[in-house]
């Protein structure tokens, strides 16, 4: 059990504490540069890869924390599940509306912020929509395509076989060793 | 100390390890993901109740993902509140309408821009909910519980960025 659950269940408690972890990461997305248009459009061109190294920290990070933490007992982890049907096509569809539109859900709200209005009534108008197509399609997608594939395991763990501790060690030296050749490769 | 916030940007390396202690606070705090999809179908059935409440309890989304105001509704105005005052202090704000490494290709036509971008939203949201999460819900806080449902799916979020904005600079802007 973790320890913060009372926390968890106070409604009023968690809606101011949306709103500070949402300005805390708003204000680290536009200190990191991602809120730009072209910082993300360029990253998908392969020619700057500021969002990469933003991305690789933060999971280096999480990933150690989240799993310490766990390990204490102080949190619960909720790895998704998934299927072919819905993580790679979802996925895919998302990419292609990452590109055409520069951003993604979290950093066009911080685009918004630092007064990107294409953000506004482009990308976030677009996402209400696209949700709510979403949730028209829904009960049709359920039982068809969003079932399809399902992957073989929940996690990296449990498909390899390993010890968690050493997974994560080898994805830790995996994700400085990118770092790395990304910095020798002039990035 | 201060002149530190009001740098116009913080080294990748040093904004993603402080997202990284975020999503750890998440979990502890908020027993949550750090995601921001799903703030989005919220306010959209939020958006629907107010029009039609019948409509909202027929759908069946809706009963799994609750529009109401709560913790991962709030990160979305949290994100524009954080990116403004982030914007403020190193006197980035401003406003326009077309990114000018767009503009450079495409023209500044505002209307053009704005359509190409709902467009984008549109699939985004529509792929966001498909495959259960965003680049922060999957990319960050799913990969970093080594779900490979999540390492996957940033994959994919990846590879049809990239082939797309291939297409669309590479070969029609080229």
């Amino acid at each position: 059990m973790p320890m913060l659950t009372p926390l968890h269940q106070k409604k009023s408690a968690q809606i101011v504490l949306g709103l500070l972890t949402g300005i805390a990461f708003g204000f680290l997305l536009q200190k990191g540069g991602v809120t730009e248009y072209s910082v993300i459009v360029n990253q998908l061109l392969l020619v700057d890869f500021t969002v990469m190294k933003l991305m690789l920290s933060a999971v280096m990070v999480a990933m150690l924390g989240l799993h310490i933490m766990k390990y204490y007992g102080y949190v619960q982890l909720h790895p998704a599940e998934g299927t072919i049907g819905a993580n790679v096509i979802g996925g895919l569809i998302f990419g292609v509306g990452f590109a055409l539109l520069g951003y993604c859900p979290g950093t066009v709200a911080g685009a918004v912020g630092t007064g990107a209005l294409d953000a506004l009534f482009g990308g976030m108008a677009g996402l209400v929509i696209g949700t709510g197509i979403f949730a028209d399609l829904y009960p049709r997608l359920k039982t068809g395509i969003l079932k399809k594939g399902p992957f073989p395991s929940v996690t990296v763990q449990e498909f390899l076989h390993l010890p968690v501790g050493i997974v994560i060690v080898f994805m830790e030296v995996a994700m400085i060793a990118f770092l790395v050749l990304l910095q020798y490769l002039g990035h | 100390m201060f002149e530190y916030f009001m740098q116009a940007t913080w080294s990748p390396y040093v904004a993603g390890a402080s997202i990284g202690v975020l999503i750890c606070l998440s979990f502890l705090l908020a027993d949550r993901p750090l995601g921001c999809s799903s703030a989005f179908i919220k306010a959209r059935g939020m958006i629907e109740k107010s029009v039609s409440a019948e409509s909202v309890k027929k759908k069946e989304y809706y009963r799994d993902v609750i529009p109401q105001v709560d913790w991962s509704f709030m990160i979305i105005p949290g994100v524009i509140i954080g990116a403004f005052i982030s914007a403020m202090l190193s006197g980035q704000f401003h406003l326009y309408w077309v990114p000018s490494m767009w503009g450079n290709v495409f023209g500044y036509n505002a209307a053009i821009r704005i359509f190409w971008a709902l467009a984008g939203g549109i699939l985004l949201g529509l792929g966001a909910r498909w495959a259960g999460g965003c680049t922060s819900g999957h990319g960050l806080s799913g990969s970093s519980q080594l779900s490979l449902a999540s390492i996957v799916t940033a994959a994919c979020f990846f590879a049809g960025g990239i082939a797309t904005a291939f297409v669309i600079f590479g070969i029609i802007g080229g």
